[in-house]
Parts: C-alpha cells; sequence; structure tokens
C-alpha cells in the first residue's frame, strides 16, 4: 500500500516510558478481524487508553491533550511479540510517523518501514535526554532529518545520528515499497525458482 | 570458513543482494491464516497482481475460529467474514485452503509439519511470529508482516537483510519432569524478550539431538520470544523419521535424494558464530512465569525475583507484578488459579495431551478451574482419542475442545476474564493477552496438569 513520502519532520512528541511495549499493547488482538486496513488508529494502546466502559483512561499519554505531534518517543525493546502488521499500521493511522526508542523488535521495524513509519534508534542517554526535555516543555521539537540521518532536539540542539540501509531509507524517501522493486524482477525470480528441487 | 546450517540454507535462497539493503530472499513455503491475509490479498487485487506459484502457499482456518460446535455457523461477523475471505481469496487464486471443518484443519504450525508441508532446508514465512516452529526441521522459518504476505503471494519473495547467527547449547540430561518448554522458558528468562533481537538461532547440544520432533518445534517456536528471527536444529535421524510417509513428503527416489541433500545441512565444524551461549541441562527445573514477558519465567520452587535484581527498568517491573497482582519475593508454589489451558502451537501437539494426560490419570480436576484442552489440529485430536487419552481426560472431569489457536490469543470467545488467573502452556503472557485483564502464567503441559488437578501453581514432580 502506498504511503506518504517521507523526508523530514518536525513536530512535537508524545512520551511512552515504558520498556517492552508489545504488540498485544499497540492492537489487542480483537481488533484484527477487519478484513481491510481501515480504522485501527482508533484502537491503537486500546486497553491502556479505554477502560471496559469505552471511556478514556485519564492517565494515559495519549488522553493528555498536552501531548500531541507525529513523533511517538518509547522505552527500550518497543514493538515485541507479534507480526502482526496491524500494530505499524495503527501507529501509522493514529497519525505517528516516525517512532524513536533505544531498540526495537526486529519484525516490528521491519512492519514500520513497510507501512511508511520510520523507526528511529537512538542511544539510551539521548533517548533519556528526549524525555527529560518533553517532560519539561511538552511543546519541545524534534526534528527528525532523513536524508541526512539525523534526530535532533530543537531546543537544546543535542543531536544523534541513526541507521537506516540505503535501500529503505530510498524507498522512504519516495514513498516506494518492495513490491515495486520485486515486480520489476520478476523474471530473474523465476528462473531461481526453476532450478529448485521442492 | 566453514558455514553454519543458517548460511547454507540461507544463502541457497538469495535471488539477488542489493548493495546497501537487503536480499532478495527465496520463499519455499508460505503458510497463510484468516487473520492477516485479507487485506494482503485486497494490495494485490488494487495492483492487478496474480498469485505467482499458488502451490507454494497453503491456508488453513485457526486463528478466530471457534472451539466447539464448529459445524455451526460462526456467530461473530467479523470472524465469519475473515474465515470467508481466506476461502474466497484461496478458491479465486487456486490455493490449497483447510477451512474450519475440513479434516485436516488445524493450527498452522501444527498441520503445516504434520502433513510434511514442511521439510529441511526450506524457507518458510507465515503472517503469524511463531512460524519459527517449522525451524526444528532445520528450515528458516520466520514470522512476518502483511505487506510481506503481498510480496510472497504476488513473487516469491521478500526483502530481508541477513541476520547475525547466535548459537545456543544445552547439554547433558534433563531431569525428571523438565519438558522441551522448561528448557525454553529458561533460555528466555536468561537471554529477556529482546537478548536474541537481530540474530537467528542455532540450537545445538545433546538436549536437543535427544528430543522428539514435537519437543524441538516447542523450543524453535518459542524462539521469537527472545527477540530471534527464529531458531533451527540441524536435521538428523529423528526428522527423517518423523517426515517419511507424512501425505506431502517425497515418495521414493525423491525422498532419497532430498535426504542425501538434507544430511548436508548442519554446522561445518570451523564455522563461526556471532554470539554463541552454553547451558548446562542440570540447572533447569520446571519454569513458570510470573509477569508479563515470557522473559519474566523462573524455576517454580523459586520466589519472584527483587525489583533490584532484575535487568531494565523498575518502573516497568513494578507495573507488571501489579497487574499480575503479585509482589516481590512471593513463592509461585501454591499460588491460586482459576483457568488452565492445554493448547497452542506451542504445546498442542499429541505429546503434550500424552503429559497431561500421564498427571491427571486417576485425579480429578479441581472444582474452581475451568479447563481448555484444545488439540492442535484435527489429526492430533483424532490421535487423543485413538490413543485412549481422551477417556482418561473425560474421566478426570475435563473436556476436549475443537482445533484452534483459541486462548492463545483469545480472538474466539474462549477468553480468560479479567482478574483471573490462567496456567496456559501457550507462548506469551503479554497483558491481556487471554482476553481483557487476564493473568497469563505459563508453563509446560505437565505444570499445567499439576495446576489443574490442585487448583493452585504445583511441582508437577511431586505428582509423576
Ligand atoms: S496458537 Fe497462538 S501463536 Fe500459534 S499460530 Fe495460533 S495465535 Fe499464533
Amino acid at each position: 500500500m502506498a504511503y506518504d513520502k517521507f523526508t523530514t519532520l518536525t513536530s512535537t512528541a508524545v512520551p511512552l516510558p515504558l520498556e517492552n511495549v508489545d504488540t498485544d499493547q499497540i492492537i489487542p488482538a480483537r481488533f484484527l478481524k477487519a478484513t481491510a486496513r481501515e480504522g485501527f488508529g482508533d484502537n491503537l494502546f486500546r486497553d491502556w487508553r479505554y477502560n471496559a466502559d469505552h471511556t478514556p483512561k485519564e492517565n494515559f499519554v495519549l488522553n493528555n491533550p498536552i501531548y500531541t505531534g507525529k513523533i511517538l518517543v518509547g522505552g527500550k525493546n518497543f514493538g515485541s511479540g507479534s507480526s502482526r502488521e496491524h500494530a505499524a499500521w495503527a501507529v501509522y493511522d493514529y497519525g505517528f510517523r516516525c517512532v524513536v526508542s533505544s531498540f526495537f523488535a526486529d519484525i516490528f521495524r521491519n512492519n514500520c518501514l513497510n507501512v511508511g513509519v520510520l523507526p528511529v534508534q537512538v542511544s539510551p542517554t539521548f533517548l533519556e535526554q528526549i524525555f527529560e526535555a518533553v517532560y519539561a516543555d511538552p511543546n519541545t521539537q524534534l526534528e527528525v532529518d532523513l536524508p541526512n540521518q539525523t534526530i535532533t532536539i530543537l531546543a537544546t540542539g543535542g543531536q544523534e545520528t541513526f541507521e537506516i540501509n540505503s535501500y529503505k531509507k530510498d524507498n522512504m524517501l519516495n514513498g516506494f515499497d518492495d513490491i515495486d522493486y520485486l515486480q520489476n524482477i520478476k523474471g530473474e525470480i523465476e528462473s531461481f525458482a526453476d532450478g529448485l528441487l521442492l | 570458513m566453514g558455514k553454519t546450517l543458517f548460511d547454507k540454507v540461507w544463502d541457497s535462497h538469495v535471488v539477488r543482494k542489493i548493495e546497501g539493503g537487503p536480499d532478495v530472499f527465496f520463499i519455499d513455503r508460505h503458510f497463510i491464516h484468516e487473520v492477516t491475509s485479507p487485506v494482503a490479498f485486497l494490495g494485490l487485487k488494487s495492483r492487478g497482481l496474480k498469485v505467482l506459484y499458488p502451490e507454494r502457499t497453503f491456508a488453513t482456518a485457526d486463528h478466530n475460529t471457534p472451539t466447539i460446535n464448529q459445524h455451526l455457523p460462526v456467530e461473530d461477523p467479523l470472524s465469519a467474514n475473515q474465515l470467508k475471505a481466506l476461502e474466497d481469496n484461496s478458491k479465486e487464486y487456486g490455493i490449497s485452503h483447510w477451512g474450519l471443518g475440513h479434516h485436516k484443519n488445524g493450527i498452522v504450525h501444527v498441520v503445516g509439519p504434520e502433513n510434511g508441508i514442511t521439510f529441511p532446508g526450506a524457507t518458510i514465512v507465515c503472517g503469524d511470529s511463531h512460524t519459527s516452529t517449522h525451524g526444528a526441521f532445520g528450515a528458516i522459518a520466520f514470522g512476518i508482516g502483511t505487506s510481506e504476505v503481498e510480496m510472497v503471494l504476488s513473487t516469491q519473495c521478500i526483502m530481508q537483510p541477513k541476520p547475525k547467527k547466535m548459537r545456543i547449547n544445552v547439554n547433558g540430561q534433563l531431569g525428571k519432569g523438565v519438558t522441551p518448554k522448561d528448557v525454553a522458558l529458561f533460555i528466555i528468562s536468561k537471554l529477556t524478550t529482546s537478548g536474541a533481537t537481530g540474530y537467528f538461532v542455532e540450537y545445538a547440544g545433546d538436549v536437543f539431538e535427544n528430543m522428539t520432533m514435537e519437543g524441538r518445534m516447542t523450543v524453535c517456536n518459542l524462539s521469537i520470544e527472545m527477540g530471534a528471527r527464529g531458531g533451527m536444529i540441524a536435521p538428523d535421524e529423528t526428522t527423517f523419521a518423523y517426515l517419511k510417509d507424512k501425505p506431502l513428503s517425497l515418495k521414493g527416489a525423491d525422498w532419497d535424494k532430498a535426504v542425501a541433500h538434507w544430511k548436508t545441512l548442519k554446522t561445518d565444524a570451523d564455522a563461526t558464530f556471532d554470539k554463541e551461549l552454553t547451558f548446562s541441562a542440570s540447572e533447569i527445573e520446571p519454569m513458570i512465569t510470573y509477569g508479563t514477558n515470557p522473559g519474566m519465567g523462573i524455576g517454580i520452587s523459586k520466589n519472584i525475583p527483587d525489583a533490584n535484581k532484575v535487568e531494565g527498568g523498575i518502573a516497568t517491573y513494578k507495573k507488571s507484578l501489579e497487574y499480575m497482582g503479585y509482589d516481590e519475593n512471593d513463592v509461585m508454589i501454591g499460588k491460586k488459579i482459576d483457568y488452565v489451558f492445554l493448547g497452542s502451537c506451542t504445546n498442542g501437539r499429541i505429546e503434550d495431551f500424552r503429559a497431561f494426560a500421564s498427571i491427571v490419570k486417576g485425579r480429578k480436576k479441581a472444582d474452581h478451574v475451568t479447563a481448555w484442552l484444545v488439540p492442535g489440529s484435527h489429526i492430533v485430536e483424532d490421535k487423543i482419542k485413538e490413543e485412549g487419552l481422551l477417556d482418561i481426560l473425560t474421566e478426570s472431569g475435563f473436556v476436549l475442545r475443537q482445533p484452534g489457536c483459541s486462548a492463545c490469543l483469545a480472538m474466539n470467545d474462549d477468553k480468560v476474564p479479567a482478574g483471573k488467573y490462567a496456567v496456559s502452556t501457550s507462548n506469551r503472557n503479554f497483558e491481556g493477552r487471554q482476553g481483557p485483564g487476564s493473568r497469563t502464567l505459563l508453563a509446560s503441559p505437565l505444570v499445567a496438569a499439576a495446576a489443574a488437578v490442585t487448583g493452585v501453581v504445583t511441582d508437577p514432580r511431586e505428582l509423576l
């Protein structure tokens, strides 16, 4: 599915300083019953965000109007658990374009890149600095610069670079996905398959 | 330099290497189910693409299917819709489909191996993270997202950077009552849920060599819970004996040719790993989890660790214990439980039912315990009946349900109520995994059986 190109994003951030935020929290299994990719943002962090009677839980960060923005900042090992791409869809659909953490689970990172959410891995120290800056002033702007692979806390000037492989980077910059690439080399794939025993 | 088992299988499936990017990676076998495939098919349709090799994809319904009255129409309209989408899409694109009621239906990672779809040296993917199960056969198997399901359908390839390599050795003799599930939970408790992120694991050592295929599947299944992309075990005579004569296994001369190749699939003596860990079997006792991720496991006789003694954030740790209603230093033995779930692709095979039955035989289910015994497939269900296990279970007050994922992810009606404790043989104890507010204690079928008859967390060694 096509997504918007990503170049540079300047935004306030939503802090979620918990570790091991797993995909069952990002989107509980009971919301995986759709046959179309629509409306997942409403159920992002469903059980942390709403009580059983659907009233918002006041102490959860997404229900706190002070914190808004297109960048979600999470604790270590973000996105562990299931392969459900719905977790990345929910993050995207809610309006986040970037997730920052000091460590990402593999499948979640991959899924994010495939749906147009940029996972930015920073050092634990820098992550702390981001949390501190955002808690000190919720209007703190972060700048995520994909071409230069940097993330900056604009108020303090604190900056780090982040890793992304050049292929995925190109895709994000252009809003391409892997299927476009694979379609173009179908002949090569077919001759490879012809040589297989099973 | 020599190659590892993983290198051999990976390198032989790379169609093209992209400079500064991932490998174009060919997939031999692809499993789909009703939950993560509908949107992938929508994507195909909107791009006007075909399924390139329908014979390499297999569909089974499992994630949201009911585990009683499967002959009746599925009540939940959303689930019914997904099941219908799977059926229609399979039909439209010529994919074999084992839907609800089909005699081969069951959990995707149970039916793949038991029908011989899984084979050594294969590359296998599915939109379910426990696809790592198939690594037990010396295959590279891992979970993928829906975008990747679409890629595999349309091109039989995905784009993957090659993971780093880790070997985990466990040597020695497992003690009484210590099962493959305990070995896996023990390893995860040592590595934490992110300890193997970025790695593909090979399990080696005599503990794995001496395991049955079902035990190996349990171990490989749980690889993802320490963050690994997958786990694998070199194929050997145990593997070949298991696969021989399975419905879709190769036959005759083709079989012989394949076996000759499969015998070369082992790590060379001079191959190296990015990381290597070794544990001793004697360190491992029956395990149980006390928190909200699979790394929070301890030997059943131990106390819940002190917050200061665990790695990582104290706040996260305390939040987790609070959710579970437990305190630091609590003893697990004797804690009251409400539900028992025997099933899932981790422990829903015939050996798991044999283990469970061995403890409940001649005893009665505790009155206050609700038990869900869910076979991984119809084939498992049939064996339970054939072997007389059903009689033992019935005699002890248990009911056997019909196959499916069931309370492993609680998408159907098998939900543990808020605040209740469930001893589960499945693979995840995340908050709400088994139903909103549910509290999960992961354990082996033996521990589950002991809890089911006593109503509290019990060391199964006392009942064996
Ligand atoms: S039993 Fe659980 S882990 Fe296994 S395939 Fe089903 S939902 Fe996934």
